[in-house]
């Protein structure tokens, strides 16, 4: 009992996530942060930069899902609050720009090709974000903390 | 010497147990089943804060009862502000998922509210900054429903979910005209999901 209430506390601050489909709260699932993280990895996400708005761009997040919100989405940071985000593909000529409205953040999976994200439903509030995936803890020859984003480009205010 | 010492580590032990038992658990319950919180602004008059900055009124917020997200038209409940997220604020439903709200105020006419969101107003049309400003909520914002007021005195109440006449539903497709119907997803975002164009003024290319 006494453990159990200790860790309420600590419930407030950690939360045991990882990539694996089946259908529990606390998982997100689903190929879109290869390589960063696969499906079947557990990472631990703290609490406490969503309470004081320390999210930052290039950080993971676990969010509600705007669209579903008893499950999870786990994607990364690209843009906040006022940031001009280059919506067109980069490769292209005609180059279209939008702007993260107040209170949003823009979210992208890592495998940009195979991720349901900002680029699909817009923007998202800020208030969805559960919490800041910051270390991997499984598989165990890929322990530590979570490598930059591959799409480096992504992240240009250009 | 001895006794008394034996006390007061005994009064110490038994304090730093009820206190580590006693804040987690006071902690989630203002969490996780309900709390209090004093309603200010006028969005919501007359339902709540009729009597404008004079008095505010204090419900009584049930986080239990949304749990699982299971809202009815007409309830009143706080949620996270989209545009502030440091801010909660008190609306009333209007619609749910898949209904066709007739605007006020909102830059398009008719809005039908996408998966997993719902389209929340003031009582207090023109006082009040919802939908119609910042289009449907996700339901993820949601944060709890208002039940009672709980003061002043003679304001003890339980709250109602009720609809104002007013704004009644667009019941089908065929209520408002099909061609004007717009889907509140803002048309950029799904150009490459639909397949045709979609210009900016809501209208879809080529159906």
């Amino acid at each position: 009992m006494r453990v159990f209430l200790g860790s309420l506390g600590l419930e407030q601050i950690f939360t045991l996530t990882g990539k694996n489909p089946d259908g529990n709260s606390l998982w997100c699932s689903g190929p879109s942060m290869e390589p960063t993280i696969q499906n079947s990895d557990i990472v631990f996400a703290e609490n406490l930069s969503r309470h004081f708005y320390g999210i930052q761009r290039g950080d993971i997040v676990v969010a509600k899902s705007p669209s579903d919100p008893k499950s999870n989405i786990c994607k990364r940071v690209i843009g906040l609050e006022g940031d001009k985000i280059l919506t067109s593909s980069p490769a292209g000529f005609f180059k279209s720009h939008s702007y993260v409205p107040k209170g949003h953040v823009w979210l992208e999976g890592d495998n940009l090709q195979n991720s349901t994200d900002s680029r699909y439903y817009g923007p998202v509030p800020y208030g969805l974000i559960r919490g800041r995936i910051f270390l991997k803890i499984w598989p165990l020859n890929d322990f530590g903390f979570l490598r930059d984003s591959p799409n480096g480009h992504r992240f240009s205010d250009e | 010497m001895v006794q008394s010492q034996g006390w007061v580590r005994r009064y110490f032990k038994a304090f730093c147990k009820g206190f580590f038992v006693a804040v987690p658990v006071a902690v989630t319950f203002l969490d996780r089943v309900a709390c209090v919180a004093r309603v200010e602004g006028a969005s919501m008059q007359p339902s709540l804060n009729p009597g404008g900055s004079q008095s505010s009124d204090v419900v009584l917020l049930n986080h239990w009862k949304v749990r699982n997200f299971e809202v009815q038209r007409g309830d009143i409940v706080s949620l996270v502000s989209p545009k502030n997220p440091e801010q909660k604020i008190i609306k009333r439903v209007i619609a749910l998922e898949g209904d066709i709200v007739k605007t006020m105020g909102h830059k398009n006419r008719y809005v039908k509210v996408p998966r997993g969101h719902i389209w929340v107003e003031g009582d207090h049309h023109g006082h009040s900054f919802d939908s119609n400003s910042f289009g449907p909520v996700s339901l993820g914002l949601l944060h709890a429903h208002a039940t009672h007021i709980l003061w002043p005195p003679k304001r003890w109440q339980k709250l109602e979910s009720v609809l104002p006449p007013e704004r009644l539903l667009v019941q089908s497709e065929e209520d408002c005209l099909v061609e004007r119907l717009t889907e509140e997803v803002a048309p950029k975002w799904k150009m490459r999901q639909s397949g045709g164009k979609v210009r900016t003024d809501g209208y879809r290319e080529g159906r």
